[in-house]
């Protein structure tokens, strides 16, 4: 044993010698990035559009909560939850077989899984209003271009949620199901879902939070859901009904979130 | 013999509870395919439709691709620097957040209130307002980056804050340490690899958002996607999902390499 008295000084950790390398590299950066940014100063406008828009938010329009002839907000949230509750349904269904292909341990070989796992990725850069606009080509504007965006988008996040999940499975019920010469079906069914039917339920209600989202944003370019009235009301400069549903946007996502993270609480 | 361990054979658990979830969330997607008229004909009778589509995005004109450069470098320009002011006003927040640094409760609990009712917010419809504030251009498309920014980094920090080793600030106390001295000493050398690391994913997640931002005229490449759909230019709109693709794939790779570094 090495004795080491009170007063010896223990050395400095070394420092990177690329350091300043790395610094010089970032000031490049952001010279480079604030260089670009035309900064032409703020409208004139733009502090009463703002003491218009916080006024408008402590004096809502409360009329427009319920309007009996339609497009109202009520209407315009429940439109939203539908769309963000419907897209999450078709997800979940074309995500269980693009789980299970890019599962490392359910496919024979590392191409195979891979491949999925490529194609995943992909699905997950796409961002979704995209994928709305496209849809819209397809099947005319409304809620039903926002349900299959969602639908599509949402595939790429949970298939590599529910994979992993699908990859962290305990081996030992599988191989007592092959032991006692249960088929492939069999081993699926009473092996293999049973453990990993809770981590897909809590990470479908996570999905459907972030679902909620942005079905709020969809209707900015004519998806459906409460972004068509905000929209309106931005361009008409209707300031007390943007506050009426700024507040109805965040205590509905405030609440989903509270049942959605107590119900996933009690899953796991 | 036979009967008593038939007797104590264990019951299946009750089914009433599954069945009666079964019929709510059935009920639930019924109401919702009624309110948003979705309808699988609709699909199929669409179908057509999306394979002219693709049929037009296809091929690409790579001619279109010198005209959206800029845009693009706008695009990152506006993520970078919307993540940068987001990530230093979190600071002041995460630390007002963590119940180990600010010990008072009533300042604790408000500003987590605020930090979650921002949070609520998505970046388009932040984006959306902006513009009606400040006008068109980056520069609302950067605040909305900002404010997101803000949200998503606080909530990391302060939540990696509160699992920081404490022995350390407890060492500094009995030394009789002010609170600068604490943070920069205690605190900063446990958290910062943890908050840079925040901030990048905060980056990738802004470089997507900052793509569409431009969609409701806040800057950046999402102007073009309006220009080019408007006009039925569907090979040009392929050279800008296919370029954003990359990109976005290349900051993400890059970024993820770096953060397995940094932890």
């Amino acid at each position: 044993m090495t004795t080491k008295s009170w007063h010896t000084i223990v050395p400095k950790p070394r420092k990177n010698r690329y350091r300043w390398l790395i610094l010089v590299a970032l000031a490049a950066l952001y010279v480079w990035a604030f260089s670009g940014i035309p900064f032409t100063g703020f409208k004139e406008t733009a502090a009463q559009i703002t003491k218009a828009i916080v006024t408008g938010i402590l004096s809502p329009d409360w009329d427009f909560v319920y309007m009996p002839e339609g497009e109202d907000l009520l209407r315009g949230l429940l439109d939203t939850l539908a769309i963000s509750i419907l897209g999450t349904f078709v997800s979940i269904i074309i995500v269980i077989p693009f789980a299970f292909w890019s599962a490392t341990n359910m496919s024979r070989s590392k191409a195979i899984s891979g491949s999925g796992k490529i194609m995943l990725s992909f699905i997950r850069t796409f961002p979704e209003i995209i994928m709305a606009i496209l849809f819209i080509k397809a099947v005319g504007p409304g809620s039903f271009a926002g349900v299959l965006a969602l639908g599509l988008h949402s595939v790429g996040m949970l298939g590599k949620l529910f994979s992993d999940e699908i990859e962290n499975i305990d081996r030992g019920p599988v191989e007592a199901l092959v032991a006692s010469g249960a088929n492939r079906l069999q081993l699926l069914w009473f092996a293999v879902i049973p453990q990993v039917l809770p981590g897909f339920l809590s990470y479908t209600l996570y999905r459907f939070e972030i679902n909620v989202r942005s079905a709020t944003i969809l209707g900015v370019i004519g998806a459906g859901g409460i972004g068509t009235p905000l929209i309106f009301a931005l361009s008409s400069r209707n300031w007390d009904r943007v506050g009426i549903i700024l507040l109805g946007i965040v205590v509905m996502i405030t609440l989903i979130d509270a049942i959605s993270g107590f119900i996933r609480k009690k899953l796991v | 013999m036979s009967a008593n361990t038939e007797l104590k054979r264990p019951k299946a658990p009750g089914r009433l509870k599954l069945y009666f979830t079964a019929a709510l969330l059935l009920v639930l997607l019924w109401v919702s395919s009624v309110q948003t008229e979705s309808s699988l004909s609709e699909l199929i009778k669409g179908f057509p439709n999306m394979l002219d589509l693709l049929k037009e995005m296809f091929p690409p004109r790579w001619s279109y691709f010198h005209k959206i450069v800029d845009a693009m470098l706008d695009t990152i320009r506006m993520a970078l620097v919307g993540t940068t002011i987001g990530a230093i006003l979190a600071i002041p927040v995460a630390l007002l957040c963590a119940s180990n640094i600010t010990a008072i409760k009533w300042i604790t609990y408000p500003v987590r209130l605020v930090l979650n009712l921002v949070r609520t917010m998505p970046d388009l419809l932040l984006a959306a307002i902006f513009v009606a504030i400040f006008g068109l251009g980056p520069l609302p498309g950067i605040f909305a980056l900002s404010v997101f920014s803000l949200g998503l980094v606080a909530k990391l920090t302060y939540e990696a804050l509160e699992t920081i080793e404490p022995g350390p600030l407890e060492a500094m106390t009995s030394v009789g340490a002010n609170m600068t001295q604490r943070i920069v000493y205690g605190v900063m050398p446990q958290i910062q690899a943890h908050f840079i690391s925040f901030t990048l994913y905060t980056f990738e997640i802004n470089v997507r958002a900052a793509a569409i931002l431009g969609l409701v005229g806040a800057g950046g490449i999402g102007h073009y996607y309006e220009v080019t759909l408007g006009f039925l230019e569907y090979d040009k709109t392929c050279v800008i999902i296919l370029f954003t693709l990359a990109i976005v794939l290349l900051i993400d790779y890059a970024s993820t390499k770096l953060r397995e570094k940094l932890l």
